[in-house]
């Protein structure tokens, strides 16, 4: 197809590109309030990238480059690189795991000229597009076990390598392609179980275990007693009941307690006691606290921009990065904070809308895996800011301040947004 | 394929808006029913701090500043900001080791955190501040020099009646009845008129609102300063001292023990107040305070006994006057009444000897007094407490003298505005019931007629004494603060009022201050001559008692000197007790006059300057205490540090 006499922004989705827009403009404003402080000489700043929002800008514009050389190129490009790319991520991966830099705690950044770079962020992208082309190709049959099988292990190799790089925020996220595959046809009940376990491991951390087992012997005799006639017709009902009892006891009395005291970082495990209500040290709690100190001074209307006493003078802490949402809550309020919200749904809605529109089951499950990426960004950052998740550091679409999540988002919305445009082209 | 994915895809739209609402639901909890998160808030960015004011300034008579505020320097410490600098430098300007560095930085550090400053040395001295200054460049931006001001006296005087302040102790932070205004750290006033009138010399503290950072670091006003209150500076205080007189005092009491005290009758203000010895009140400001504090606080001379306030003594034959007014009040006596002494006085079982026994030298009252004649004293008291009118002695007779003399403002805190004032003694009828158990007569007290016996005075009350005389019956109630700037208080109301306290013909009058005139001019204190002043009069010879070595002693006696001038209407009374120095005359008297003098003339005539160099370098504390004090020394640095740049 000769594009050239087209006119150049044919077939674009502009909905979307106006969310990421708001967004990445929110971001930026965010950043600037987070820093900004009533002496500074903005220009200035702006010029001489001293700080993080003039950082962000110079990101935003790279971003802006990255997204017309995505939209100027051929969509087939994508489905035929997608698997060299995956390759190529997890080699990066590797990389990092040798000569990567200690950057907060994390073994996960590459140094490139002056600019850190995190490579982990960049093959979310790659293992969504590899996803996208195992599941469309037409040799996958995904009724198959086998078949889910491979694609699960597309999705959690790279993340066991990233939490090799002690970053297990960030492989956290490589669990939201079970979205997508849910979506593709994986079966509802797995949902279900995922939702049960985590409800278990919640519940084995905040209920003693002895208690939390007698529970359970109680509900399982209370199982019994009510299906007795089904168990009565088929035999293997019991054993499933009974094997459902066995797992849920050994898990709560034995691999909770393991993985808690062998498995996880101490760090880790703090942060999840202080999200339970367990941990009240002060130092421990000091982020939460903090951060919902911000957002929850903010009222109904907010403080107003600029206005906010808490995100301003560094109380909350990584504020222009992973707290960014403090910035929107305290100056904007309930009333900002909600349409805020309203913007990421729209989007979220939106791609999905796009992704059931395609013919095409590569771009389709593609533009699953855009939406479930962001929306587990979304849901772990924001529930952490407002102490409903642990602490952990994952950044929030397109708002945080960082060069590689926004140039990853940016390259996962427009090659999104190239495929989309192509969508009459042919079945790939 | 497109209808079997359908259900699917609003599963996953069910779980993005079941997440994003359960979100909102939350941020409504945080946001909007939630408020404490506000408050939270505030407490985290809004810092309030106080601003001190300037303390008030203390003027004299002559408006000139006696005590006001001097600036030291802290050295202050921002721990996280102390890198690579000489600490053996430092320490060697501080004349610290390094251990005691370390030390204060951990303190530091414990105290108030890395980012945050503390005082690191506290109130430089003025060697040190300069030393340090010049090289400041090298230990900053980890240490900073900080003004800070202290109390300062130029006139080194007057060290018991100003008073110090000190921080507010943590028994105080805890009466939040009388301090719930002072934060820990605060200065206040701990005696002398810096006690008194605190609340005046505090002023008002401005409180400022600043917003300020995850680290405590000040960022700018709270709302523009909406919120802020100015401080007020301390009102200043103007007193009816004259601290020329002061100085005079202290200079002339240098080596004795006792006071002088120095009123202008017409006011009750109070013109000099002298405790000998005396300590430069710089000793307790700056720096060195606590150090010198205790070493004032053991010194054998008691320096920081107010004398003029706290000691009582028996007033001797200076208390006179004072039976001769109750005999005229309660017109037992007149002052043509006379008793024919014949050298001592028979009218109790035990004769009281007087010092002359020429016939006639009690004829009337004016040469009673003149004569001091113990026996005449003697009988006008035991008529005044037996006198007919009252019912006997036992009956009202005790009780209306002691009503007398407590009008007079003895046997009670006279209410001067310094604390710690002592009550002396009257005894009274319940007194002598209680020693005597019922069994006892105006003999049994007759040594009160001649300022002897059970009778203490402090030399307040002796003064104030002598301007119930000069005025002819009344007074006003001593006191230093003449007014207050901008004064709203009724601190002073109760200065303005005055005390009638005797009701005498002036003729009576003229003979009781006749009788002190000629004491002056013709008896036993004529070297307390003013030339071309006709001053008043009364010497007198405290007996002594204490205990040593178990056994109660007689000691040397106190020399007691009071007068007033000029006799016709006075414009200074004035008592003077110089302990353990024998007759009241010697040194007593010369002193009094020489006060008088200075005040009255302003300065000290040529004739009598080999007197005042002889009373000066008169030395009457024992030589034993002497060797004992550091006093003087103490003193001669405090000077010394003054006068250095």
């Amino acid at each position: 197809m000769n594009r050239s006499q087209a006119k150049l922004t044919q077939g674009i989705d502009w909905p979307i590109v106006g969310l990421y827009l708001a967004l990445v403009i929110i971001g930026i404003m965010s950043i600037f309030a987070a820093e900004y402080r009533g002496d500074d000489n903005v220009w200035q700043d702006i010029l001489h990238p001293s700080k993080n929002y003039s950082r962000q800008l110079i990101w935003f514009g790279v971003s802006i480059v990255l997204a017309a050389v995505i939209w100027l190129t051929d969509s087939k490009f994508f489905t035929a690189t997608a698997n060299l790319m995956y390759a190529g991520g997890l080699l990066l991966l590797l990389l990092v795991l040798g000569i990567g830099k200690d950057v907060k705690g994390s073994h996960s950044w590459l140094v490139i000229g002056g600019f850190q770079f995190q490579p982990a962020e960049l093959t979310k992208l790659c293992t969504n597009l590899a996803l996208a082309k195992y599941l469309s190709s037409q040799e996958t049959d995904f009724t198959k076990l086998r078949s889910r099988l491979i694609a699960a292990a597309l999705a959690l190799i790279p993340a066991g390598i990233i939490i090799l790089q002690d970053e297990t925020g960030l492989a956290l996220v490589y669990f939201s392609f079970f979205l997508v595959m849910f979506r593709e046809g994986l079966p509802g009940v797995l949902l279900v179980i995922a939702f049960s376990g985590i409800v278990l491991v919640l519940s084995a951390l905040l209920v003693d275990r002895t208690i939390l087992f007698i529970i359970f012997t109680v509900i399982t005799a209370l199982v019994i007693y009510f299906m007795r006639r089904e168990i009565k017709r088929k035999r293997s009902k019991l054993a499933l009941i009974l094997g459902v009892y066995a797992f849920c006891g050994l898990f709560v009395m034995f691999i909770v307690p393991f993985v808690f005291t062998k498995v996880l970082k101490d760090y880790q495990v703090r942060r999840i006691e202080v999200m339970l209500g367990k941990e009240n040290d002060p130092k421990a709690t000091y982020n939460t606290r903090q951060s919902m100190i911000a957002i929850g001074s903010g009222g109904f209307w907010g403080k107003g921009y600029l206005k906010g006493t808490q995100t301003r003078y560094d109380f909350v802490p990584e504020q222009s990065t992973d707290f960014i949402f403090c910035t929107v809550g305290e100056d904007f309020g309930f009333f900002g904070s909600v349409i805020f919200l309203g913007i990421y749904v729209a989007l979220l809605f939106r791609i999905i809308f796009v992704a059931e529109r395609q013919r095409s089951t590569f771009t389709r499950v593609y533009a699953y895996g855009v939406a479930s990426i962001i929306f587990f960004h979304l849901a772990i950052n924001i529930a952490m800011t407002i102490g409903l998740a642990p602490v952990i550091g994952i950044p929030l679409p397109l708002v945080s301040y960082g060069g590689s999540s926004l140039m990853t988002f940016t390259m996962l919305i427009f090659i999104l947004l190239r495929l989309d445009a192509d969508r009459q082209m042919v079945l790939r | 394929m497109s209808v079997f994915n359908q259900p699917r895809k609003r599963v996953i739209q069910m779980i993005i808006l079941g997440m994003v609402i359960l979100i909102i639901t939350r941020l409504f909890f945080l946001q909007v029913v939630e408020k404490k998160y506000a408050k939270l808030a505030d407490a985290n960015a809004v810092l309030r701090k106080v601003i001190y004011p300037s303390r008030g300034i203390i003027y004299d008579r002559q408006n000139r500043s006696i005590l006001g505020n001097d600036v030291l320097y802290d050295l202050v410490v921002t721990p996280a900001s102390v890198k690579s600098i000489d600490t053996g430098y430092l320490c060697n300007i501080l004349k610290i080791d390094k251990e005691e560095f370390r030390k204060r930085i951990v303190t530091a550090i414990i105290k108030n955190g890395r980012v945050r400053q503390s005082v690191f040395a506290p109130l430089l001295a003025p060697e040190v501040f300069g030393q340090l200054q010049e090289s400041m460049y090298l230990f900053q931006p980890g240490f900073e020099l900080v003004p800070r001001q202290i109390r300062s006296y130029p006139y080194s005087a007057a060290a018991n009646i100003l008073g110090y302040i000190a921080e507010i102790s943590p028994a105080m932070l805890k009466d939040t009845g009388n301090y719930a205004s002072y934060n820990s750290g605060d200065y206040l006033g701990f005696t002398g008129l810096e006690k008194t009138y605190e609340t005046v010399l505090m002023g008002q503290r401005g409180i400022q609102y600043l917003i300020k950072d995850n680290l405590n670091r000040p960022q700018g006003a709270y709302e523009n300063g909406e919120f802020d209150s100015a401080a007020v500076a301390g009102r200043n205080l103007r007193l009816s001292l004259d601290i020329e007189l002061q100085v005079l005092g202290e200079k002339l009491m240098k080596g004795k023990s006792g006071s002088i005290v120095a009123i202008d009758p017409q006011t009750g203000g109070i013109l000099a107040m002298v405790s000998g010895p005396s300590f430069d009140p710089n000793l307790l400001t700056g720096p060195y305070r606590s150090a010198n504090f205790s070493k004032l606080y053991t010194d054998t001379t008691k320096p920081l006994f107010n004398r003029a306030i706290q000691a009582t003594y028996p007033p001797g034959s200076t208390f006179k006057p004072m039976i001769a007014l109750v005999g005229l009040d309660e017109g037992v006596i007149t002052p043509s009444f006379g008793y024919p002494c014949g050298g001592a006085y028979y009218g109790c079982s035990r004769p009281i000897k007087c010092e002359h026994h020429d016939a006639g030298h009690a004829a009337n009252l004016r040469l009673a007094l003149s004569h001091s004649c113990n026996s005449y004293f003697s009988h006008v008291y035991r008529l005044s407490v037996d006198a007919a009118k009252f019912g006997g002695i036992k009956v009202g007779g005790m009780q209306k003298w002691a009503d007398y003399m407590n009008n007079f403002g003895f046997g009670h805190k006279i209410g001067v505005d310094i604390p710690s004032e002592g009550r002396g003694l009257v005894p009274d009828k319940k007194y002598y019931d209680a020693r005597y158990k019922g069994s006892w007569n105006s003999c049994t007290s007759v040594f009160l007629g001649i300022g002897q016996g059970e009778l203490l005075l402090t030399p307040l009350q002796m003064a104030n004494a002598m301007c119930i005389v000069a005025n002819r019956g009344s007074y006003y109630i001593p006191h230093f603060v003449a007014s207050i700037d901008n004064d709203n208080t009724h601190l002073l109301d109760k200065y303005k009022q005055k005390h009638e306290v005797a009701h005498i013909s002036d003729t009576a009058y003229s003979a009781v201050i006749h009788g002190m005139t000629d004491v002056v001019e013709s008896g036993t204190g004529r070297i307390a001559q003013i030339e071309g002043i006709s001053v008043g009069g009364k010497t007198g010879t405290a007996e002594n008692y204490g205990i040593v070595n178990g056994v109660r002693t007689k000691l040397k006696n106190h020399a007691v000197f009071v007068a007033f001038a000029p006799a016709e209407k006075a414009r200074i009374a004035i008592a003077v007790i110089v302990e353990n120095s024998g007759f009241g005359a010697k040194y007593a008297a010369p002193i009094a006059s020489l006060m008088m003098e200075k005040y009255l003339k302003d300065s000290i005539s040529t004739k009598r300057q080999p007197l005042l160099k002889t009373v000066m370098e008169t030395v009457t504390i024992d030589q034993a205490m002497l060797a004992k004090s550091h006093l003087d020394s103490l003193n001669q640095n405090a000077v010394i540090k003054k006068n250095k740049p």
